[in-house]
């Protein structure tokens, strides 16, 4: 057999914001811009303590807000700095506006990115509101399930990012304070193995090369605004064949495989739930009670959102018999969530489809418990021989 | 002054796949190509002879229209001139070389 080697890896506990502040020590970015909010403020803070001891080169930029703070990542990236920052949903808000000059400009900025509900009312618990406020700005969206995944998921959102086939910005989410302030086990690669593993980072220009005079961001009229999209919208598209190989190559060399979704007991399951983030851990628990029980339940969580991987989804779903999509926000579109309507969509040209509601839940930080999971499963097991759908969209823990 | 750039390469309306990466021009002059001067309400009016070439409203124009001959002075480019008065503005009131007008 041949001898398989394994890479030693540092075991610490951490909490999401400290893994991923670690994870970007270990990428000693050359820029790093950000604001504090709350729950993403200790991962610029932490990191800052790393460049005041001296363990990174990066050129730390306080900012006196998000949008400056995307503003010099911008303008640090056009110059060919690797170039990163954390924010939360109203520090995501005030970046809105630059996001989407970001990705046209294809400028790979990697922003670790703390699920909050956004206001109002006023609230600083996790919904995914924020990220899906900000979900067609031509940026990759990760989302992570727990603190090992927050940590693995910065560091292949770097490889990812800055790849020639994709060259867009990156946000790696961790759901706040369900995984942000809680701390987990985890273990950490090596610092030289990190390094190699994101590799040395090669701009395709810079405003900063006066050799090669280039003009960035320049208006863009009827005669060619069209085509500068394009290769955007492409870009998008041929990120899930690299965020797959990133993934799989993650897993070969670390024992931690990734794709754009993780289905959990999903071979023969007649029933599942689509969800992401933290709540896929705590269904996985519900799913092997379920399972211990005889019933054919199964998870699948989508680890990618952007792109949206579209025949990923209905390859896996097309032949269940029914299926609850949980929506940790509202599309505000007199409908449902946008991950149910997405999913739908998905499935909408396959012949077989399952039968599909969809649960808004966790608005503003509201827990999602084993038990109010369990009677999603329930009713889906009623659902899925016969009995009718009844309400399509409904609200998981809400006094109505 | 002669532009860097192949202007048939901007105009050619090109496919996507031909375009470089993030939109950028690859080549510096284009703002000879577009002239932007159009849209003023008033426009800057220069006296040669009150002139004495301190170069104030060269280094304050927002739009690089001063334009400079043999080290001195050789007037104002209107294509690009956007009208915004700072060159009149910054220009010392003891030589007072520029003036606003209607623009025509
Ligand atoms: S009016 Fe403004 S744009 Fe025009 S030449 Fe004077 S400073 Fe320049
Ligand atoms: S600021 Fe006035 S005096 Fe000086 S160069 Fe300009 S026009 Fe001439």
């Amino acid at each position: 057999m041949p001898v398989k080697t394994e890479v030693k890896q540092l075991v610490a506990a951490k909490t999401g914001n400290e893994a991923m502040a670690e994870a970007m020590r270990q990428i000693d970015p050359d820029v790093v811009a950000a604001y504090p909010i709350t729950p993403a403020t200790e991962i610029a803070q932490i990191f800052s303590s790393f460049v005041a001891d001296g363990q990174v080169n990066t050129e730390m930029v306080t900012v006196e807000s998000e949008h400056s703070a995307l503003s010099a990542c911008v303008g640090s990236a056009a110059a060919g700095a690797r170039a990163m920052t954390a924010t939360a949903a109203q520090g995501l808000m005030l970046m809105a506006e630059i996001m989407p000059i970001a990705a046209a400009l294809r400028l790979p900025i990697v922003m670790p990115e703390v699920n909050r509900a956004i206001s109002g009312p006023i609230n600083i618990h996790c919904d995914h509101s924020d990220t899906m406020f900000c979900r067609d700005a031509g940026w990759i969206q990760i989302f992570s399930e727990n603190t090992q995944e927050a940590y693995d998921n910065v560091l292949q959102a770097v490889r990812i990012a800055e790849h020639a086939k994709v060259r867009l910005p990156a946000l790696v989410t961790t759901d706040g304070f369900i995984i942000s302030h809680a701390m987990e086990t985890i273990k950490i690669l090596p610092d030289d193995e990190a390094k190699a593993f994101i590799g040395a980072y090669k701009a395709n220009y810079s405003v900063l090369d006066a050799a090669h005079p280039i003009t960035v961001g320049s208006i863009d009229l009827q005669n060619y605004y069209f085509e500068h999209r394009l290769p955007m919208i492409n870009a998008l598209k041929e990120a899930k064949a690299v965020i797959k190989q990133v993934g799989r190559e993650f897993g070969e060399k670390y024992g931690r495989p990734y794709d754009l979704l993780e289905k959990y007991r999903m071979d023969d399951a007649e029933t599942a739930i689509v969800c992401l983030g933290s709540t896929a851990g705590t269904a996985k628990d519900v799913v092997d009670a379920l399972r211990d029980e005889g019933q054919k339940a199964g998870l699948l969580k989508i680890r990618v959102f952007r792109p949206f991987p579209v025949e990923d989804i209905a390859a896996v779903l097309a032949g269940l018999k029914a299926v609850a999509v949980l929506d940790r926000s509202d599309s505000l579109n007199g409908y449902g969530g946008p991950v149910f309507t997405e999913v739908c969509s998905a499935l909408f040209n396959s012949i077989q489809k399952p039968k599909i509601v969809n649960y808004i839940y966790g608005l503003g930080g509201r827990d999602i418990d084993l038990h109010m999971l369990k009677s999603v499963y329930d009713r889906l097991a009623s659902i899925k021989d016969g009995q009718d759908l009844g309400t399509i969209v409904d609200y998981l823990g809400a006094r109505k | 002054m002669t532009t860097m750039l192949d202007e048939k390469k901007y105009t050619a309306n090109l496919p996507a796949s031909e375009l470089p990466e993030g939109g950028v021009w690859t080549e510096a002059g284009s703002s000879l190509m577009r002239k932007t001067g159009d849209w003023k309400v008033e426009q800057p009016v220069w006296d040669k002879a009150k002139c004495i070439s301190c170069f104030t409203c060269w280094a304050y124009c927002p739009d690089s229209c001063m334009q400079i001959e043999n080290g001195r002075m050789a007037g104002i480019d209107l294509e690009h001139c956007k009208g915004c008065g700072i060159c009149a503005n910054v220009c010392p009131p003891k030589v007072s070389a520029i003036k606003m007008e209607k623009a025509r």
